[in-house]
């Protein structure tokens, strides 16, 4: 094969750390390359130098063998280049044609919006690509997100494509189909980049993978010439323990139960219809499923973000069916949401400042009107040295720390303050394999303590090996309940699927539970 | 050839604190072309203005006089530009709190009680508070635009003011003139001897201590800078936006309101039809230029003060005095130009790519 991008030498800084140290990478026409490493390992970073995104402090960028001068997406789109974000880059008003012609110089002047939307429709059918091109951006699920950054790319005639981290917002299903474009493109002559730091992924799907770790790449093996642990080994640095030690736990009192809830999506229609569930303390349940299939929608209702249309939230036996967030909050309930950068943290605000989101206003936080700020930074402390939060200072804004990190300030904040129930959506989505066992760890360590847990995730894994039991959520119906056993996989599987099954019909169980 | 922009990956923070002072240059330079095309010196006329704002004792004094009122505009305007929330209605508010006060002071015209002032200032606060809630309600409750309702009610606050002066509360010794009577003594702020430097000044520097305890220690001046940044954080930790928004409103408009106060019982010691040359307006300026810092906006409220006594002493050197809003509008516009170079770089493109 022929070498298609040689890059060399590249360096970059941002203030105070260095993310590319250097990194020499060739990649080959038509093969599918998966850049691997844990977050903060400057994975993105170099990708974000080939895309004309940051401009590198040294090196070059040769493609075809050819010196390229890439300052600027523009300039990247030129060469072939795409890249599709892990945080997406959309117009959250505009509709799915709009963002995928925006910033070309066609239609000139005048927009038929009938004839762009038609036109992209097409091009997506010719990629196997299932998305509306009328529908509004803020009207789509994660998932439908990508594929409209994906389609972007395509459309705009990108021959080199990375994509970071494709498959953290994808559900088993969705993966598997992803896959089976992504090699079609290879087969016809497109090249592929995938960030990743998921090994089995990086195994079944790549040609060839370079190891990342901290701004320098450690090696470039061929596929089928490595195995898990090895990579796992060059990943961190350290033999990885893959099995977590979850001890069993006799379920104690009834902390959330909810029954026939119903409510809406940001479209206006039935997100949740008619279900039911309660989780005990020393539980965790799980939540599978496709994404968009209302684990959003059922997150926010509980915590006080969207309304239930009809049904109850029951949490610690009070009514809190449509309470505001605060008064859920003072429940003791945490959240661990779907968004870190757009809900969970503030990122232009400073790692202090994320850290009392939501303890600001208790004791001993608080001294009347005003803020206790020595015992805030005491307790900001704390939790920075406790849960291996990774930032230069308190001072730090939350932007410039990585995915893991955002995520484990996030679950630091939430565990502090909280424990008698959380709710956590996609914990461990886009984070490396060290992140994601302190994640594991510290949930596992709140079930111990006490903590009801629902875990909403569409990672099967992560479910199977964390929860006591798990339910199935598909069009906002519970489709069964199944215990968290390796062999109920398929069983798991159908239901996504929209078949009924498992061992029990929860709604039933609770609402007996309930009369 | 053409000209684009590129995203700059990280914003320079000197750039940042540039970009202010880079923006008065270039306005200046851009006066100087105007008033070098009217036939006149634009040295000599940025002199006259220079030593008229700056130059003397007196010069001082009346600069500082109208550094009163843009300090409380520019504060309020600030706390709200703070939460994101576009404030246009200082000028509105200012005129309410003028017209309260103003109230109080005709309805005691032999008041000699020390409770008069204090009287006056709480009025003031109410009446700007009350007139800036009116776009905080309809924006917390109804998420209307509050750049366009705060806007309007500037003129509906302007027409009420000078209706009760034309109307029912005209001074019927005036001869007719558009006046109320003179307020009496014990409504007037104490000067400083000589001066027309009233207590307002005092008022002002300690709304910009307490703006800046505010924002920095206490609760709910955390909770204005979550919201500020995003709101969606913001509700997600619990936080009662809508109440936030109404406070940030009431403290916005009651500065204004103060300010109000400030010119009336300080300065004029009665009503009439115009006491604002536009200082609500002005504080939108003096606000961005101090990027929201509550010190600086003392600095900068001290240099638009002198832009404005500086700009009474062209009409003697012969040039119109709406050279200053010329020179004001030049400096927001730069500065808003200029903020977008703090993000964004540009980038000159030849025929080859």
């Amino acid at each position: 094969m022929n070498e298609k991008v040689r890059m060399e030498g590249i360096f970059k800084r941002f203030p105070g750390v260095i993310a590319n140290d250097g990194v020499d990478l060739d990649i080959r026409e038509g093969e599918i390359h998966a850049l691997l490493g844990e977050n903060g390992a400057g994975k993105t970073t170099l990708m974000c130098v080939l895309a004309g995104i940051y401009s590198p402090d040294a090196g070059t960028i040769r493609i075809d063998g050819e010196k390229a001068l890439i300052r600027s997406p523009r300039d990247a789109i030129r060469a072939g280049i795409g890249m599709v974000h892990q945080h997406f880059m959309l117009v959250v008003p505009y509709s799915v044609a709009e963002n995928v012609t925006l910033g070309l110089n066609k239609p000139r002047f005048l927009l038929n919006e009938r004839k762009l939307e038609a036109e992209v429709g097409k091009v997506a059918q010719s990629f196997g690509i299932q998305v509306d091109p009328h529908a509004k951006i803020w009207q789509l699920s994660v998932g439908e997100q990508q594929r409209v950054e994906i389609l972007k790319s395509l459309y705009r005639g990108a021959k080199i494509l990375i994509l970071d981290e494709p498959t953290a917002v994808l559900t088993p299903q969705e993966v598997r189909e992803l896959f089976v474009t992504l090699r079609q493109m290879a087969r016809a002559g497109h090249t592929l980049v995938i960030i990743s730091h998921k090994l089995e992924e990086v195994m079944s799907l790549s040609d060839r993978i370079s190891v990342m770790r901290k701004g320098k790449r450690i090696s470039t093996v061929n596929t089928k010439d490595t195995n898990p642990t090895e990579l796992a080994r060059l990943m961190v640095g350290r033999e990885m323990l893959f099995d977590l030690h979850k001890e069993k736990a006799i379920p104690g009192d009834e902390v959330l139960s909810f029954y026939n809830l119903h409510a809406l999506s940001d479209k206006g229609l039935p997100a949740l219809r008619d279900i039911s569930l309660s989780v005990r303390s020393k539980e965790i349940v799980g939540i599978a499923g496709v994404a968009g299939n209302g684990q959003r929608e059922l997150a926010e209702v509980i915590t006080g973000l969207r309304p239930a249309t009809s049904g109850k939230v029951v949490v610690n036996g009070k009514d809190v069916t449509n309470n505001s967030p605060r008064q859920v909050i003072d429940q003791g309930v945490a959240h661990i949401p779907e968004d870190r950068k757009g809900t969970g943290t503030v990122p232009n605000l400073c790692v202090l400042d994320n850290l009392m989101l939501k303890c600001y206003r208790v004791e001993p936080f608080r001294n009347g009107p005003l803020l206790n700020l020595s015992r805030i930074r005491e307790f900001a402390q704390k939790l920075v040295k406790q849960f291996r939060i990774s930032t230069p200072s308190l001072e730090t804004p939350v932007r410039l720390l990585s995915g893991g990190n955002v995520q484990k300030l996030i679950l630091a904040r939430e565990i502090a303050t909280f424990s008698e129930l959380m709710i956590a959506v996609h914990p461990t989505r886009g984070l490396d394999v060290g992140a994601t066992e302190d994640v594991h760890q510290m949930l596992l360590e709140q079930r111990s303590k006490g903590a009801a847990i629902l875990l909403i995730s569409e990672d099967l894994d992560e479910l199977l090996a964390l929860c006591d039991r798990i339910d199935v959520i598909y069009e906002g119906k519970f489709m069964g309940e199944v215990p968290a056993e390796g062999e109920q996989i398929e069983t798991i599987g159908l239901m996504m699927a929209g078949k009924k099954g498992g061992t029990k019909e929860p709604e039933a169980a609770s609402l007996q539970a309930h009369a | 050839m053409s000209i684009f922009l590129e995203k700059r990956a990280q914003s320079s923070r000197l750039l940042s604190a540039m970009v202010p002072l880079l923006a008065i240059i270039l306005a200046l330079l851009m006066g100087a072309i105007i008033i070098a095309l009217t036939g006149s010196n634009p040295w000599e006329a940025y002199r006259e203005m220079f030593v008229g704002a700056f130059g003397s004792g007196y010069a001082l004094s009346e600069t500082l006089v109208k550094t009163i009122p843009l300090i409380l505009c520019s504060l309020g305007v600030g706390i709200a530009f703070r939460a994101t929330l576009w404030n246009i209605g200082a000028e509105g508010q200012l005129y309410m709190g003028a017209f309260a006060a103003g109230g109080i002071a005709l309805a005691f015209p032999q008041g000699q009680g020390w409770w008069l002032i204090p009287l006056m200032v709480l009025a003031s606060l109410v009446g700007g508070a009350l007139w800036g809630l009116i776009p905080g309600l309809l924006k917390a409750k109804l998420n209307v635009n509050e750049i366009i309702t705060s806007l309007l009610l500037n003129y509906v606050a302007i027409l009420w003011f000078q209706y009760w002066i034309y109307g029912p509360w005209k001074d019927p010794l005036g001869y007719g003139f558009p006046y109320t009577a003179p307020f009496g003594e014990g409504a007037w702020l104490p000067t400083l001897a000589g001066t027309r430097i009233h207590l307002g000044l005092a008022f002002a520097v300690l709304a910009a201590v307490f703006l800046f305890f505010l924002l920095k220690s206490t609760r709910v001046g955390y909770e204005i800078r979550i919201i500020g940044e995003n709101p969606q954080a913001a509700r997600y930790a619990g936080m009662n936006i809508p109440g936030a928004i109404l406070l940030v409103f009431a403290i916005s408009g009651g500065l204004a309101g103060l300010a109000g106060m400030g010119e009336i019982s300080g300065v004029i010691h009665r009503l009439q039809p115009a006491i604002s040359p536009g200082f609500g307006y002005t504080a939108i300026i003096i606000a961005w230029l101090s990027r929201f810092n509550p010190w600086l906006t003392i600095a900068v409220s001290f240099l638009f003060g002198g832009l404005l006594v500086g700009g009474y002493s062209l009409r003697a050197f012969g040039l119109s005095d709406s050279l200053v809003l010329i020179l004001q509008g030049l400096i927001l516009f730069l500065l808003l130009g200029g903020d977008i170079l703090t993000r964004y770089r540009l980038r000159w493109k030849g025929s080859r790519a």
